[in-house]
Formats: structure tokens, C-alpha cells, sequence
């Protein structure tokens, strides 16, 4: 061999002669590579530095992601190496977004536990997001083999069996966050409770930094907020729940926590995502050994979700708590305060209740997913939204998602039970006329207009917000070329 | 007091067209209709006496509307409720479910309380219709 070799180095003297070779040359660079059914396959956005191939820094990203390190190894050849050795087949630059490349990389299914989130995202988005030749990096997307999916359990109850232990069915479900979301003694947080769920609510909620604060013992909070979801369940003759946070500094305040809320009668229990992917498995096990609603509040994926340079997709965040295992799951309103491009959170629902998602780049759903009957998360939107965007969050999510008005339930300027009021018959008049075949995304004005004129709560909160939106640029927007290039 | 059971209770009582219309709006989705009745409305009397069977080969909402009419007839003060289900893999479950008749008096719900150690207390919801027997509760 005169000229050394560009590509990957096959021949074994050659290859494992000690020093440092280019990524590519150690073989994670395999344009040829045909990914099997069982891999997992990863779509990164790379950035790399000026002057860095993007083929190599894709070689490169495969390597940091499975087996390579700075140096040739010659311990390599103690293992059947090929196999962990991750394979970047394809790259392309990003439409629109100069400097940047989307690289696909392929994981053979050795590389990963069985049924652990927390070895996934080790090997993922371990050591590779901090590597200097890349500016920044981004996990986009991931398929995960039917294979993989099968070694995980899912959600504890899913979408179906949390309907009919409710006995609720055809419409979206209603909640509220409990406001102000700190201060509030034990008693007055289940007033709020009491109020919201009797005027027609079905759930309310906790905020996610309700733990256990000076103001406001754990178990004060759940004892008060059982009795008010006792008294509004004999009130309207329907099931009412409400999610007890139960997110604590150890494990063994956590289980304590849920415990005293399954022995107290409550039919879901709420973690924040800040607890880690270990703490959401184990207690995603404890759902389904007590028969419990498991209740996500994505609580800090705004970290690393939302610029799209760098992190982690949402729904990426989505199918890994999908396979971990949660009931609810906040994934964006779309039209409410917070982030969120509209066909990008739909990309994230049909993450969380599709039975197979279909590519769709348009929603940001660069693979095919075959969900293996895995048992489908419920979507939250939750976060300033208000009885007036009816139409639009029917339209926009269907009736397997929880609608939450906070705001929109406990600023009602008649009271609490008169928001609850307002926000049900909105939800109601609405899917009613979406199944008389009514335009409710056009009509939708005229619709609530005409149930305000028998509901003086809906009237007054049509009034009260009817010019409250949120229109800001969203941060994380699919790139995609409109015709997909050829490939 | 009215039972919030359903997807429609909060609205006011559908009529016939209305009925019809929702009926249709099932069977376009290609979903089975059942109806169902019954005098012990709690929130956890999941099962309710079946009028018939599910009609999983009537396509045709007048006739679905007849058993409701039907229904009606042999139990005007019991409720009623219209199902809607879906039997595709991954639903197999009801999608639609609403109440298409309601005794003229709906007495409601009481909340009994067993006071427990540690402050806790055991709940029971008790319709007060239900102390008397089955077919005599709402007359």
C-alpha cells in the first residue's frame, strides 16, 4: 500500500498498528451500510468545527457513541469489534441551515440493556454532545428496533385502560394546575381542588416544584386535596382525580410519598422529569404494581430541548418516557405560552398515541416507528391556554389529550367552579359539533358564541380572554427540504 | 343535582336530532353502538344492564335510534346511555358514551366518612336512591 487509505482501513496490520487514525479510517464511517431491522438508528444534527469534514466528524460521532476512543486500541481485537462498533451511513447537509449536516448512525442492538433508559442515554448522548471538533450537536430522532421496544413495559395503564377507569370517553379530558403554585397552606390548596373539580373538571394537578415546602407538609397537601377529590366525585357522580406530586430528594421519599397517596384512595400519582430515567422506571414499576395513573411533568427538558442546534428533541425525550413508562405527558399546547411549533407538537402526539408512526417530516418525524403494541402515553397540553382556543386545540390534538387550563380555570373573574364550568361546556359544544360535522376549525367563534348565550360562566370567560395568544416565533421548527432529496 | 357521567352532560339534554346525529357520527367511523341502562348510577357501576347486545352489524342510525326510543319506553326514570365502540387493535375500547335519558329527579350522591388513625378517613359515595331496591329507586 503506497498511499495511505482515505476510507475504512480493513487490513488488520495495518488498522491496529498503534497512533492515531481518522475516525473513518477505523471503519465508523460505512456509506455502504445497509441498517438492519434489529439496530437502532440515531439522526444527529452535527455542527462541526470550521474546517472539520462532516464525513469524519459523523465517523467521529459514531465512534464517541460506542467504542472508540482518541487512540487505536489493540484490546479491539480481543472482541468481535465490528459489532459495537456504531456506523455512520449516510450524511446530508441540513436545508437551509449552512454549516450544519444531519448524520444517520447505526447501533447494533448488543450495545444496549435490556429494558434501561438509562444505559440508552449513557451510550447516546453520553460523552459525544461534550467532543471538541463539533460546534454542537443535536439528537433529532431514533428509531428504536420492535426488538428493543419489546424488552420495555411502557406506560402502567396507558391511554385505553385510564378511560375506562374513568368512565370517560369521546372528548379530551379537562385538568388544572392548582394556583399560585407555591404558598398555599394544605387547606387552601384543597379549596382550589374541591372548587375546580366539582365545577367539571377531571383532574388537577399539582406544579411541578410542589414538593414538600416550609408552607405546605406532603402529607397535610394529601390528605386535604383527598377530601376534595371525594366530595367533588359525590358531587357530580363522576370519577375525579387529582396527580399528587410525589417527586422527592431519595427514592425512599418517593415511594413513601406515593404510597400514602394509593393507601389514601388517589388514582394517580405525578413525577417531574428532573428525577432521571432510573427514578421514572422504578416508579413507572410501582404504578403498575399498585394501579396507578403515572403522571410526567417534563419538568427541565426545556434545557436541552429547544434550541435546535444542540440537545435533545422532544421527541426523542417522548419515545424514550414511552418506553420508561408514563400515562401523562406534557408535550406541548401549541398555542399557549410555551414553546412549541404546531407541527412539531403534533409530531410529538402521534409519538405518544400512534400504534405505528409513520415518517412525516413535516411533523419532524424522520423514521418509521413500529410501537409493537406498546401501550400509548396520554399528551398534556398544559400551559396558558383558555376555553376561547376550543376549536383550535380539538382540531390541532383529537380527544386523546388533557387539556389544562390553570389560568384559564382559577382566574375566571366568577370563581373557580364558573372557569370549570366555562372550560367543560366549551369542550363539550365543541366535539359535539365536530361530530354533527361542523368546521369547528372555522366555525369554531360561532360555536362557543352560541353556548355562551345559555352559560353565562363561557360568556364571561370568552370576554375576559378573548384577546390573549401568545404568537412568538418558535426556536425549534423541523428543517426539511420540501421535495426530501434523493438518497 | 345532575349526574356529569357521559360526554355530553354538560350540556343540555340532547334531543332525538341530536341523538341521531352523534349516532351517525359513530358509524361513519365504522364503531358499534350499544345502549345500556340503569338505576345505580355510582361512578364505579362500570357495568350497566345491556339493552340487547352491541349492534355490531347495524349500519343504519334509525334503527340504532329505535332501541334507544324502545329502551325508553320500559324504563323512562332509569338513565340511559348510547355507547360507541371501536374494535381496532390498540383501541378495543368505547370511544363515545352519553346519556340519552335521566330519572326527572336525580337525588344524588352522599359522602360518608369513617374517621381513621392519623387523621385519615375512609370515604364510601352512596347514591340516596340506592337504600331501596333495584327497579323501585327513582319512581
Amino acid at each position: 500500500m503506497n498511499k495511505p487509505v482515505e476510507g475504512h482501513i480493513t487490513d488488520v496490520k495495518q488498522r491496529y498498528k498503534g497512533g492515531v487514525l481518522k475516525y473513518k479510517q477505523m471503519g465508523y464511517w460505512r456509506p455502504d451500510y445497509e441498517p438492519k431491522d434489529t439496530d437502532v438508528i440515531c439522526l444527529f444534527r452535527i455542527t462541526p468545527q470550521d474546517g472539520v469534514d462532516p464525513e469524519e466528524a459523523a465517523a467521529a460521532v459514531a465512534g464517541e457513541s460506542s467504542t472508540a476512543t482518541w487512540t487505536v486500541v489493540w484490546t479491539d481485537l480481543l472482541t468481535a469489534h465490528e459489532s459495537y462498533q456504531a456506523k455512520a451511513y449516510r450524511v446530508e447537509p441540513v436545508p437551509n441551515q449552512p454549516g450544519q449536516y444531519f448524520v444517520y448512525i447505526a447501533y447494533d442492538l448488543i450495545l444496549f440493556e435490556e429494558g434501561s433508559i438509562a444505559n440508552v442515554t449513557a451510550s447516546l448522548i453520553g460523552n459525544v454532545f461534550s467532543f471538541k471538533p463539533l460546534k454542537a450537536a443535536r439528537l433529532e430522532d431514533i428509531r428504536i428496533p420492535v426488538a428493543y421496544v419489546k424488552t420495555f413495559k411502557g406506560p402502567p395503564t396507558g391511554i385505553v385502560v385510564e378511560r375506562e377507569r374513568l368512565d370517560k370517553y369521546g372528548r379530551p379530558l379537562l385538568g388544572a394546575t392548582m394556583k399560585p403554585k407555591l404558598g398555599l397552606s394544605g387547606k387552601n390548596y384543597g379549596r382550589v381542588i374541591y372548587e375546580a373539580l366539582t365545577g367539571g373538571l377531571d383532574f388537577t394537578k399539582d406544579d411541578e416544584n410542589i414538593n414538600s415546602q416550609p408552607f405546605m407538609h406532603w402529607r397535610d397537601r394529601f390528605l386535604f386535596g383527598m377530601e376534595a377529590v371525594n366530595r367533588a366525585q359525590a358531587n357530580s357522580g363522576e370519577i375525579k382525580g387529582h396527580y399528587f406530586n410525589v417527586t422527592g430528594a431519595t427514592m425512599e421519599d418517593m415511594y413513601e410519598r406515593a404510597e400514602f397517596a394509593k393507601e389514601l384512595g388517589s388514582n394517580i400519582v405525578m413525577i417531574d422529569l428532573v428525577i432521571g430515567w432510573t427514578a421514572i422506571q422504578s416508579m413507572s414499576n410501582w404504578c403498575r404494581k399498585h394501579d396507578m395513573i403515572l403522571h410526567m411533568h417534563r419538568a427541565g427538558h426545556g434545557t436541552y430541548t429547544r434550541q435546535k442546534n444542540h440537545g435533545v428533541s422532544f421527541r426523542v425525550i417522548a419515545k424514550w418516557l414511552r418506553l420508561a413508562g408514563v400515562d401523562h405527558l406534557h408535550a406541548g399546547t401549541a398555542v399557549g405560552k410555551l414553546e412549541g411549533d404546531p407541527m412539531t407538537v403534533q409530531g410529538y402526539y402521534n409519538v405518544c398515541r400512534d400504534t405505528y408512526t409513520k415518517t412525516d417530516l413535516q411533523r419532524g418525524l424522520f423514521f418509521d416507528q413500529d410501537w409493537a403494541d406498546l401501550k400509548k402515553v396520554m399528551p398534556v397540553a398544559s400551559g396558558g391556554i383558555h376555553a376561547g382556543q376550543m376549536h383550535q386545540l380539538l382540531t390541532l390534538f383529537g380527544d386523546d389529550v388533557v387539556l389544562q387550563f390553570g389560568g384559564g380555570t382559577i382566574g375566571h373573574p366568577a370563581g373557580i367552579q364558573a372557569g370549570a364550568i366555562a372550560n367543560r361546556v366549551a369542550l363539550e359544544a365543541m366535539v359535539k359539533a365536530r361530530n354533527e360535522g361542523r368546521d369547528i376549525a372555522n366555525e369554531g367563534p360561532e360555536i362557543l358564541d352560541a353556548a355562551a348565550k345559555w352559560c353565562t360562566p363561557l360568556k364571561q370567560a370568552l370576554e375576559t380572554w378573548k384577546d390573549v395568544s401568545f404568537n412568538y416565533t418558535s426556536t425549534d421548527t423541523p428543517d426539511y427540504a420540501v421535495t426530501p432529496t434523493a438518497s | 343535582m345532575r349526574i356529569t357521567q357521559g360526554t355530553f352532560s354538560f350540556l343540555p339534554d340532547l334531543t332525538d336530532d341530536e341523538i341521531r346525529a352523534q349516532v351517525d357520527y359513530a358509524l361513519s367511523k365504522g364503531w358499534a353502538l350499544s345502549v345500556e341502562y340503569t338505576d345505580d348510577p355510582h361512578p364505579r357501576n362500570v357495568y350497566w344492564d345491556m339493552w340487547g347486545m352491541p349492534m355490531f352489524t347495524i349500519k343504519d342510525g334509525a334503527a340504532v335510534l329505535f332501541e334507544v326510543k324502545a329502551c325508553r319506553k320500559a324504563h323512562p326514570n332509569h338513565y340511559i346511555k348510547v355507547n360507541a365502540f371501536d374494535n381496532t387493535r390498540g383501541v378495543e375500547s368505547m370511544c363515545l358514551s352519553f346519556i340519552v335519558n335521566r330519572p326527572k329527579v336525580e337525588p344524588g350522591f352522599g359522602l360518608e366518612r369513617q374517621e381513621a388513625a392519623g387523621r385519615r378517613v375512609r370515604y364510601t359515595t352512596r347514591a340516596y336512591s340506592a337504600a331501596k331496591p333495584p327497579g323501585s329507586r327513582y319512581e
